[in-house]
């Protein structure tokens, strides 16, 4: 099902840009600054998409709308405002909408749409984006895909009003792997399992029958590498997402574990344990030839690559306490780069290379932060009992972590850049371990 | 019927795409031409296989540190080289403190009494199980939770034990003793297990 989902997007017949008269000056009004932390989102209409005289059995027009609006309302910088307020449900993408209509509710921004149910189960989807007070379209997409595939052309096109409106790239057509939990604290059943990035298509990708931690996404899509107790032997593992085989990326009876995908998908790095002692090992997944990166006889662990595949960021309590440290990726030239009070575990890079995040432990509290590669700039975004784990969307601008209450049920949060942002992830009940997909095809 | 529907509805909008590209911009205030719409896409339909039958349970569940109970048959010979009779001889749990693998005084003691069942009992194999509290990140505990079981094998080995009568598994912060949030649980969870796995007198 997943797999036959993405094949019908990676196929997506046709993303067109219409574009109506716009002098690029009209709309320099219509922009938001995500940087400097948005303190009055943007208020916009998304209208249900018109679905004219096709017979639409799902609704599918009202539903993407919804999705949309639910999307744009999460990153914090849109406030979709009430359907009811509209003067007209479902205009028309034919025309030109009546802006004074719109500006008489305060709408910045309006999103309309059109979707055609064709026959053998596709549908033709059109949207446009306008600056009401400019009265000016922004921009015009279409697409063609499998009916089914109505919820990916929402974040698509949620992905391109926010691109075309903050000038960053979206993050909504995403997906997340995680650690689904359920049981009592002490026999927890952990199983992988996958769903889109608003919590939508929850779909388990193991059985419960034994444990896996950690999972993350190949830059290249298809795969997940984690770790599973399968077999006895703590390893890690590929997970392929097409085909659902799994194998360990090493045999032997040594744990192996804290693993991250290269920037290029063509190799692992993570953590081998032997005689107590764990350092850092890279493999390459054709050859399967491994490095040892780190030889302390200290805890080296988590360790990320930059995305420039030319540096790794890890964990190593080598200094006396957990603490992060960035090298060359053939382990030369280590440094140590955190130096505040406190311990600093599972750093990751960004894919914009300008930020590492980090899991912090200070003074019985845990943290989600952000420092740059240097160390420098230190930034604390959230604090809680336990805060775990920070994975990046893939524009480097929001981060999902997990969090523990004393007692509890982990469950995934998310924050954007600016701390500002803070929110539950909806439709996901016990979870940890979230891993944030590249934007999909 | 739906040929010809779906014709004339792309004909209408490739005629509205040039109208508009042609007087328009792009989103990069450049020209944007709009290519023909391609044909539709052919796609298969393709299931992710069943996952596979789980495989057999692990052996060597943990049990609960020996105890005195009520039980009437008590007083009934153990067999020796029995499971009972190695909890009976040693705790078969030492603790540790807070971010350390470094065996411990009275962890010392008791695994020094497992050294000596188990040199006494040379068929015997175990497992040592490394564990932490909840106060650390999942990646970090799964490498103490090793070093506190090598810790402990080490120990034994020192006292005599053949090292490969000795394997060892870190379960991090995932299988905690004791569910709660507090001091006490936390030193409860901060521990090193030893499961007979094989060679150990079953009943007959």
């Amino acid at each position: 099902m997943i797999a036959f989902v993405h094949r019908a997007l990676v196929s997506m017949l046709c993303v067109c840009a219409f574009g109506l008269a716009a002098p690029k000056a009209a709309w320099a009004a219509l922009e938001v600054d995500i940087t400097q932390g948005v303190v009055q989102p943007m208020p916009l209409a998304v209208t249900d998409f018109d679905v004219g005289e096709t017979p639409d059995p799902q609704q599918i027009g009202k539903q993407m709308a919804e999705v949309i609006r639910a999307d744009l309302e999460r990153s914090g910088l849109f406030r979709s405002l009430n359907p009811e307020a509209f003067v007209e449900q479902s205009p028309s993408v034919d025309v030109q909408p009546r802006f004074v209509d719109w500006r008489a509710i305060k709408a910045q921004a309006l999103i309309n749409g059109r979707v055609q149910i064709l026959d053998d189960n596709r549908m033709q989807v059109e949207f446009r984006l306008w600056d009401v007070y400019a009265g000016q379209q922004m921009v015009g997409l279409q697409f063609a895909a499998r009916t089914e595939s109505w919820r990916r052309i929402a974040h698509k096109i949620a992905d391109a009003v926010y691109e075309r409106i903050t000038g960053e790239s979206g993050y909504f057509d995403t997906r997340i792997v995680f650690i689904a939990e359920s049981g009592g604290r002490a026999k927890r059943v952990k199983r992988l399992a996958i769903m889109d990035q608003d919590g939508a298509n929850l779909t388990y990708l193991t059985d419960g029958s034994y444990t896996v931690l950690t999972p993350r996404f190949s830059p290249t899509q298809q795969q997940i590498t984690y770790m599973s107790y399968r077999g006895g032997v703590p390893r890690v593992y590929l997970f392929d997402i097409e085909t659902g085989r799994q194998e360990a990326i090493q045999s032997g009876s040594r744990m192996t574990f804290a693993p991250r995908f290269a920037p290029d998908g063509k190799a692992v790095v993570y953590s081998q344990e032997q005689g107590g002692d764990s350092d850092v090992f890279l493999m390459d997944l054709r050859s399967h030839k491994r490095v040892q990166l780190t030889r302390s006889p200290a805890i080296d662990t988590s360790p990320s690559f930059s995305p420039d595949g030319k540096r790794i960021v890890f964990n190593s309590d080598r200094g006396g306490s957990p603490q992060l440290y960035v090298m060359n990726i053939d382990g030369s030239g280590v440094k140590r780069i955190s130096f505040g009070s406190g311990s600093y575990m599972t750093p990751v890079w960004s894919p914009r290379g300008d930020l590492i995040a980090f899991t912090k432990q200070r003074a019985g509290k845990f943290h989600i932060g952000v420092m740059r590669p240097d160390g420098s700039g230190e930034r604390i975004l959230t604090t809680s009992y336990l805060d775990e784990g920070p994975t990046w969307a893939p524009n480097g601008r929001v981060l999902m972590f997990f969090r523990e209450n004393p007692g509890g049920d982990p469950y995934l949060m998310q924050v954007d850049l600016t701390g500002k942002n803070l929110q539950r992830v909806k439709g996901v009940g016990a979870a940890s371990d979230p891993a944030w997909s590249p934007l999909l095809n | 019927m739906s040929r010809m529907k779906s014709l004339s509805m792309w004909a209408g909008i490739g005629l509205l795409a040039f109208t508009l590209s042609a007087c328009g911009t792009g989103r990069r205030g450049e020209p944007a031409p709009l290519p023909p719409p391609p044909p539709p896409p052919e796609m298969n339909d393709d299931f992710l296989p069943p996952p596979p039958p789980p495989p057999p349970p692990e052996e060597g569940i943990m049990l609960p540190p020996a105890e005195a109970t009520n039980d009437p048959y008590a007083d009934m010979q153990v067999l020796p080289g029995s499971i009972e009779d190695f909890h009976n001889a040693a705790t078969p749990i030492v603790f540790f403190d807070l971010d350390s693998h470094s065996v411990r005084a009275d962890a010392a003691e008791t695994l020094a009494q497992q050294a000596a069942w188990l040199l006494q009992y040379p068929m015997v194999d175990v497992r040592i199980e490394g564990n932490c509290d909840e106060r650390g990140t999942r990646e970090y505990n799964l490498a103490l939770g090793a070093k506190r079981a090598n810790s402990v094998k080490d120990f034994l080995v020192a006292q005599g034990v053949e090292p490969n009568r000795i394997s060892t598994i870190s379960y991090g912060k995932e299988r905690p003793l004791d569910p709660g949030s507090n001091e006490a649980a936390w030193a409860q969870n901060r521990n090193a297990q030893t499961v007979v796995i094989e060679g150990a007198t079953q009943p007959l």
